[in-house]
This record gives C-alpha cells, sequence and structure tokens, in this order.
C-alpha cells in the first residue's frame, strides 16, 4: 500500500513526532517500500487461526491487592527532565510534583 | 600464566580460586584493554571506579569462604539494562543523561553472583537494527577485518558493543537482549557465542523494553559453556515480571560440559535454503551437520512452511509494541526536554528531536498498523501468522530435538552498507526472527572463517525452556568445529 504525504503527517501527528515538511515525501516513500514487502502476507491463509499475542503458555500470576513499594519520591522524581517540586523540601520523599509547561490558562 | 585478559570465564574463574590473581587484578588488566581499544567504540559509559570497588568487594566475599558462581568476573553490560547509579541510554539522544535509581533483575542476578561491571556497551539505538549503526554515539568497529582489506566492518547489532567487546578481548563475557537477532547476529558477526533463551527465561524487569512479547537478555561469551554459566546466573522467576517463567533454573554449565549427542535428532529445516544466503554459509551449513553426524547425531530434514513470512510479520508486530513502548518518552518523567509553545507542542519537538530515523520510522509503522481501520489487516494478520509460525516449529520437534540452520545470510559487512534501503537491512534477521516469533531459544556458535578471514555462524534452535538440549549441541558443534579464529588488526 502507497502512503502519501499526508498520512504521513497524519501518523506523525499520532506518535507525536515533529518531522519537518521536507521529510515527509522520503518518509512516504521508504513507509511505502516496507508495507509493499509487508503485503506478501496476504498470501497466507489466515482463516480460522487465533491470533498469537504471547508466546507464554503461563497463565498471568495473581497476587494481593497489597502496596509492595513506595515512599521514595525522591528516587521517582529525580530524573525530571523540568525538575521537581517536592510538597516538603526537608523530606523529599513526602513526594511532589513533575513540572510541565503550563497547560490551562 | 597466559595474560588474564585471554581466558575463559571458567579459567578466570580456577585462577581466581587458586589466588593467582585478585579480582582488582582481574578488573584492571581487562579495564587497561578498554583503554587500549576505545577506539573501536564498543563502550558508551565505561565505570573502571565501580569496577575496582566491586572487585575489591568480591576478593572480601572471597576471603570470607563466599565465592558466588561468577565471583570476580568482569562483564560488560548491554546499555539498555538499567543500572542504579549508572547513565542508562539505549543509545538514544532522548535519554542522554538517564541515571536509573534501580537496577535490572538480570544484572542484579550478575552481581549477587559476585560478576563485576567494567562499563555499559553500545548498541542500536532501542535496539532497533542489525549493524550498530543507528547509536547516537556513534557505530561500534567489528575488532574483525578482511584479510588485506582495512575498511571498518559493523559488529553486527543490535547488541554489537557487547560482542565487540568480547571478541575484542575486553571482557570475557557480556550481556546483551535479543528481539530479532539482536544476540545471535552479532555473535556470528564477532565469531563468539551468543545465546537468545527461551522468551520468559530472564526477567525483563529493568531491562528498557522494544517489543515486550519479543524481547529477552541473554549472555555473550567466548564458549559455550561460559555462555552457559553467565545464563543460569542471569536466568530464575521474577514476580516483577509477569510472563516470567515460575522455573527452576537448571545446571546449563552441566550441560554445556557434555557434549554427547549420540542419537539427537538435528532437524535441518528445508525453507533455510533461500536465495541471498552466501555459499560460503550454505556449505558451512552442510559441514555443521556432517560434524553434528560424526558426532552421533541423525539429521532429520524438517518443514517451517511459513518461515518467509516471519520477517514481515515481525516488522508488524516488534514496531505496534515499540510505538506502544515508546510513547513514555514524552520530556516530562525523565530524559530530554525540547521546550515548546503548549504541551503538544513539547512531546512533538522532544520526540522528534530525540529520537533517531531509524527509531522514528519504527514507532511510524506501529502507530500505522494499530490505527483505526488498519488493525485487523495488519496487526491481527501478523498475529495469526506467528500463531503458524509456532505451530510449524511444535510440529518440526515432534520429529527432532534441535534445529540447526545459519545464524546470518551473509559475513560481517562494511559500515555504511545496506543502508539506503530499511528491508535490505531487515533481511539479515531472516534466520533469527522465525524463533523469536515463536518464543523458542537459540545459540550462535562460531563455526569457521569465510574466504576473506571472516567468522561465521551457525545457529541451534531448541525446544521451549530446553536449553540444556541445545547448549549440549552446541558443546558438540564447538567441539567438532574446534573455531581458533582471532580478530586482528584492531
Amino acid at each position: 500500500m502507497a502512503l502519501d504525504k499526508d498520512t504521513v503527517a497524519r501518523i506523525a501527528r499520532l506518535a507525536r513526532l515533529k518531522v519537518p515538511d521536507e521529510d515527509l515525501a522520503p518518509l512516504a516513500g521508504e513507509l511505502s517500500g516496507i508495507f509493499a514487502w509487508i503485503e506478501q502476507l496476504n498470501e497466507v491463509d489466515t482463516r480460522d487461526v487465533e491470533p498469537l499475542s504471547s508466546v507464554s503458555d503461563v497463565t498471568l500470576p495473581m497476587r494481593a491487592d497489597k502496596v509492595t513499594d513506595g515512599g521514595m519520591a525522591a528516587k521517582v522524581l529525580a530524573n525530571a527532565p523540568g525538575g521537581a517540586v517536592y510538597i516538603d523540601s526537608s523530606d523529599k520523599n513526602a513526594g511532589g510534583f513533575f513540572t510541565v509547561p503550563k497547560v490551562v490558562e | 600464566m597466559a595474560s588474564l585478559t585471554d581466558l575463559t570465564i571458567v579459567q578466570l574463574g580456577a585462577a581466581l580460586a587458586k589466588k593467582e590473581a585478585s579480582a582488582v587484578e582481574v578488573a584492571d588488566a581487562h579495564l587497561a584493554k578498554l583503554d587500549e581499544h576505545r577506539a573501536l567504540n564498543a563502550f558508551i559509559t565505561e565505570t573502571p571506579e565501580k569496577a575496582r570497588a566491586m572487585a575489591a568487594a568480591s576478593d572480601a566475599r572471597r576471603a570470607k569462604g563466599e565465592a558466588g558462581l561468577l565471583e570476580g568476573i568482569p562483564l560488560a553490560i548491554k546499555d539498555l539494562f538499567c543500572t542504579e547509579g549508572v547513565q542508562t541510554t539505549a543509545a538514544s539522544h532522548i535519554l542522554e543523561g538517564f541515571v536509573p535509581q534501580y537496577e535490572s533483575t538480570v544484572t542484579t542476578n550478575l552481581w549477587k553472583s559476585g560478576a563485576v561491571m567494567v562499563g555499559k556497551t553500545n548498541l542500536d539505538e532501542f535496539a532497533m537494527g542489525s549493524s550498530n549503526m543507528t547509536s547516537h554515539f556513534g557505530g561500534v568497529e567489528n575488532p574483525w577485518k578482511r584479510k588485506g582489506d582495512n575498511r571498518k566492518l559493523v559488529p553486527g547489532g543490535s547488541s554489537g558493543g557487547s560482542a565487540a567487546a568480547v571478541a575484542a578481548y575486553m571482557v570475557p563475557g557480556s550481556t546483551g537482549t535479543d528481539t530479532g537477532g539482536s544476540i545471535r547476529q552479532p555473535a556470528s558477526f564477532c565469531g563468539i557465542v551468543g545465546l537468545k533463551p527461551t522468551y520468559g527465561r530472564c526477567s525483563r524487569w529493568g531491562v528498557v523494553a522494544f517489543a515486550s512479547s519479543l524481547d529477552q537478555p541473554g549472555p555473550f561469551a567466548r564458549t559455550v559453556e561460559d555462555t552457559a554459566l553467565l545464563l543460569q546466573a542471569m536466568s530464575g522467576h521474577d514476580p516483577k515480571d509477569s510472563t516470567s517463567a515460575p522455573l527452576p533454573v537448571p545446571d546449563f554449565a552441566a550441560a554445556a560440559r557434555n557434549p554427547d549427542i549420540k542419537g539427537l535428532k538435528v532437524g535441518i529445516p528445508k525453507q533455510y535454503r533461500v536465495d541471498g544466503t552466501s555459499p560460503e554459509i550454505a556449505a558451512l551449513w552442510d559441514k555443521g551437520m556432517e560434524m553434528l553426524k560424526a558426532a552421533g547425531a541423525v539429521p532429520v530434514e524438517v518443514s517451517l512452511p511459513h518461515t518467509k513470512y516471519a520477517l514481515p510479520a515481525y516488522y508488524i508486530v516488534a514496531p505496534a509494541e515499540c510505538s506502544s513502548n515508546l510513547a513514555r518518552y514524552d520530556g516530562v518523567r525523565y530524559g530530554l526536554r525540547v521546550p515548546g509553545k503548549d504541551l503538544a507542542d513539547m512531546y512533538e519537538s522532544t520526540r522528534g528531536a530525540g529520537f533517531g530515523k531509524e527509531v522514528r520510522r519504527r514507532i511510524m509503522i506501529g502507530t500505522y498498523v494499530l490505527s483505526a481501520g488498519y488493525y485487523d489487516a495488519y496487526y491481527k494478520k501478523a498475529q495469526q501468522i506467528r500463531a503458524l509460525i509456532a505451530r510449524d516449529f511444535r510440529q518440526a520437534f515432534e520429529k527432532c530435538d534441535v534445529l540447526l540452520t545459519p545464524t546470518a545470510p551473509t559475513a560481517a559487512f562494511a559500515a555504511g552498507d545496506k543502508m539506503d534501503d530499511p528491508v535490505t537491512m531487515y533481511l539479515n534477521d531472516m534466520f533469527t526472527i522465525p524463533a523469536s516469533m515463536a518464543g523458542l531459544p537459540g545459540i550462535s556458535v562460531p563455526a569457521g572463517l569465510d574466504k576473506d578471514g571472516l567468522p561465521l555462524g551457525l545457529q541451534l534452535i531448541g525446544r521451549a525452556f530446553d536449553e540444556e538440549t541445545m547448549l549440549r549441541a552446541a558443546a558438540a558443534l564447538e567441539k567438532a568445529a574446534a573455531f581458533s579464529g582471532r580478530a586482528t588488526g584492531y
């Protein structure tokens, strides 16, 4: 299936990727090439074949609905790219916030 | 005694036990090799201080009589495993400077066994690639060169830094991860052993996720027994990974010490004889079967009819999972942030600048195949093909105990080759991806050199959770092939 520039721009927006305008056409070409190659899957009759989403036969394990860790806000926030704000600067593990650009005026 | 850096893990363990060397001396000898071969660009982060501290602690444990399975053994860790307090990048600009506050389960297991970390190795960005050329930190150079040709070759990918570090004797062993061949293909390109365990054998907790239903950590080393020892230390059930198998860890090293394969049925899948495979690799494959036969194995021709569809199906499943997994890189909680005029613009600018070309391409493929109206045509179809591939293997394993195939269709290629068309690069993984799709274990064993003097590997594929039989066959192949090649000219 051939993808056009507009479709690529739409996918980029869905994926939250900024793609410069001049890159859209080459990307459309590359992605079309990949999808043309993928088309060969249509040669295979998959009627009544149950899709396989995981190879592990194991039933997902259950555990008690209890908190197993926590109280480590300082660690959680340690890599915050915009810096972190703590509720109590003398006890960073008491809780805190990631910072983002203003969302609501 | 031979130089410490020439020793295998088993030999180093013996030397340490006999007090012929201390763990600190072993670490220093290997750190000197990291210095000497820095031009290979195998490491993103070297951790010499940490290595010496861990080695000193190892010596102290040994003095108290508390030596673990890998006591004092220096290892390199793929920079996809989170290591507490040590930068973990996934070779991406978007994670540059990220310092995990926790340790992955696999590396925790290795340190509990006494191993010593010398650094974090280079890889394709987010493990997406077969050449190491997609790393934000530059490609890794393969220590091997063609005879009479000084051009730089790729080490394969994505775990190229880990493979090159072992092939260049900078470390006796390392960790990798394998999603579609990222351990086995670089092992083949670098003339070493690389093992992808059964999906679920090694915990994925703390490993930067690419495609969660396929990703599996595994080891590299220069011998089958060393590889088995590493696997033994890395494996085990982990409640923090819901897909981790609740099974005991077998004595893999014992299996690797027992190359008795009398009566073992070795399947030869006829669909793996494809155009585009180098004639030398096809010949080596035949020779590999002859060697196993001479050791008592019985060849069996088997059919895996959906083999050719594994690769295109993989390029739906893996990008789909990647697009979901990589949604977390939004510039809010960790990694890069590029300011924008509003929140959405910040997300888009951060992700546009932080991800490299191949990663952006795969996120877009994944986003498209999962988008409304295309899900059934692509994603569901690929999962149905995946079911057929798994069925092919189940049927083949009714007739044989292990499969023997080439690892990769070619030897290592030159840096910059195969970069024009993404599909040409993807074809590198044609022999490794089918087992990945079925979750089966695979191992690449160096089996010979091509006319240019480059190493070629053969792959053995085992039944799910039967790495032991696979290791026995690998040990027999290793013994018969007696591969003694060593990279020179680096």
